[in-house]
């Protein structure tokens, strides 16, 4: 998977995933397992393998293209277990357990709680020296203060989460110490779990011990999903709120139309253009084909591997409106897949919503001098981590 | 014009109530309803929710 980016266009795909795109649909890759994949550029072909049942998420299957070796290495890092690489019907029953939380009405109800994160980091962070570090101050503290209060996650543990998480979305990191991270957390998920069966407070992990209790899910699927639930519930939005917070900068004009706050439409439109225009889950969505598949006048045969890499698929003309490398607020974007498509769309996409919004609407009303401490050529944008990003990101205003 | 739903392929996901606040709601567990009342199936909203459904529960037919 391609994932070398041109230092002069770090928002951009990598070169590389356009010249792919310009030779044709389907390219074989050799990604970090024995068996060679098809990376697939387009657009309509990843939606329809996205919701073709013959393409399976069980990163144990043999032909699955793994990102990440550790992540194999500790049993799927319990992702057989869990709706991340589960295949249907089991995926369905368990995701309907876990969407209540994550409900659009649920998440309305938690805005003012966020609202008060917001304001109260940033508060914080203007009461601190300057330059600061924007990620540790506000992009990844916001995500992580949420996360921990729809799970019920003690305050204190952020900071033993945040390491563990650390080690598991770094695939640059020795296969053992991604499993032995995966192992820690899955051991702290799973103490977390026997804690709330004792005494049940108003949290999903909670829910998550009842359901366990009731015997409408297994132990092991409990502690899956709060394993998986953690990392997914801050990394991404984290290194959203970043890499939008510098992409808003460099395009001051554009930013100007939402700085105060004040329209809200403009800015859930804003939020839908930069989750297109940025795309940080950058590592290419992986399935291996369980049956022959026939699809755009290719074959994938059965137990082949496929790739799909929905940065590029954001950038096709002809599926957006105008120019689609470039940046604006005003396009329709919702279609875009940022969240993925198909069974294992984002189970969070509702509350990634509202932070992303949210922080959009806060942000730049209260720091309307916000700027980067440092030249864009010098910020450190983190390609080769499994959701793209820039940390440590120095700000001031 | 009508808007139909095949519940039993809906993940949940919300992303109609997003779309299209005043003809779409989730029940207790997250599956997709319809809000009482008529509706213009033929509306841009609902078009934007029948593409944007991650498992294509939604459509609209005579």
């Amino acid at each position: 998977m391609p994932l070398d980016r041109d230092p002069k266009r770090p928002f951009d795909p990598s070169p590389d995933l356009y010249g792919m795109r310009d030779d044709g649909p389907f390219t074989l890759v050799m990604p970090n397992s024995p068996e060679p994949a098809w990376l697939v550029t387009g657009y309509e072909n990843q939606r329809s393998l996205l919701t073709d049942p013959r393409m399976s998420s069980n990163q144990m299957l043999p032909g699955f293209p793994v990102a990440v070796e550790g992540i194999k290495q500790s049993q799927g890092g319990g992702t057989t277990l869990t709706i991340f690489g589960m295949d249907n019907p089991r995926h369905d029953v368990l995701r309907r357990l876990y969407a209540r939380d994550f409900m659009v009405k649920k998440i309305t109800d938690l805005r003012p709680l966020i609202q008060k994160h917001v304001d109260d980091l940033i508060d914080k962070m203007l009461a601190g020296p300057k330059p600061a570090d924007f990620v540790s101050a506000f992009a990844l503290a916001l995500p992580t203060l949420v996360i921990s209060d729809i799970l019920g996650i003690p305050y204190e543990d952020q900071k033993f989460f945040q390491d563990v998480t650390d080690k598991i979305v770094d695939p640059s990191l020795p296969p053992e110490v991604i499993s032995g991270a995966v192992g820690e957390l899955g051991k702290y998920v799973s103490g977390l779990l026997e804690i709330k069966l004792e005494h049940p407070q108003d949290d999903m992990l909670s829910r998550l011990a009842q359901f366990w209790d009731s015997g409408e899910i297994t132990r092991d699927e409990a502690v899956g999903a709060g394993m998986v639930l953690i990392p997914a519930g801050h990394e991404t939005t984290a290194n959203m709120t970043t890499m939008s917070t510098i992409v808003l900068l460099q395009n001051p004009e554009q930013l100007d139309e939402i700085r105060d706050g004040q329209n809200a439409e403009l800015i859930a439109n804003a939020v839908e253009e930069l989750l297109r225009y940025i795309e940080v889950p950058h590592f290419g969505r992986r399935r291996v084909a369980l049956e022959d598949i026939e699809i755009d006048g290719h074959v994938i045969h059965k137990g082949e591997g496929v790739i799909l890499a929905a940065n590029i698929a954001d950038r096709e003309p002809g599926i957006y409106e105008g120019d689609p490398d470039k940046l604006d607020l005003h396009r329709d974007a919702r279609h875009h897949l940022a969240f993925g498509y198909g069974i294992h769309q984002c189970l969070g996409q509702p509350l990634a919503r509202a932070e992303l919004q949210i922080v959009l609407a806060t942000l730049f009303r209260r720091i309307p001098t916000l700027a980067l401490a440092v030249p864009l050529e010098e910020v450190a944008f983190r390609s080769d981590l499994f959701i793209y990003g820039a940390h440590p990101l120095p700000v001031t205003w | 014009m009508q808007i139909q739903l095949d519940h039993a392929k809906c993940v949940a996901s919300g992303q109609c109530v997003q779309a299209a606040p005043h003809v779409f709601d989730q029940d207790d567990d997250g599956i997709v309803t319809l809000v009482p009342g008529n509706h213009d199936a033929e509306s841009t909203a609902v078009k934007l929710a029948v593409r944007v459904c991650p498992t294509r529960v939604i459509s609209v037919a005579e």
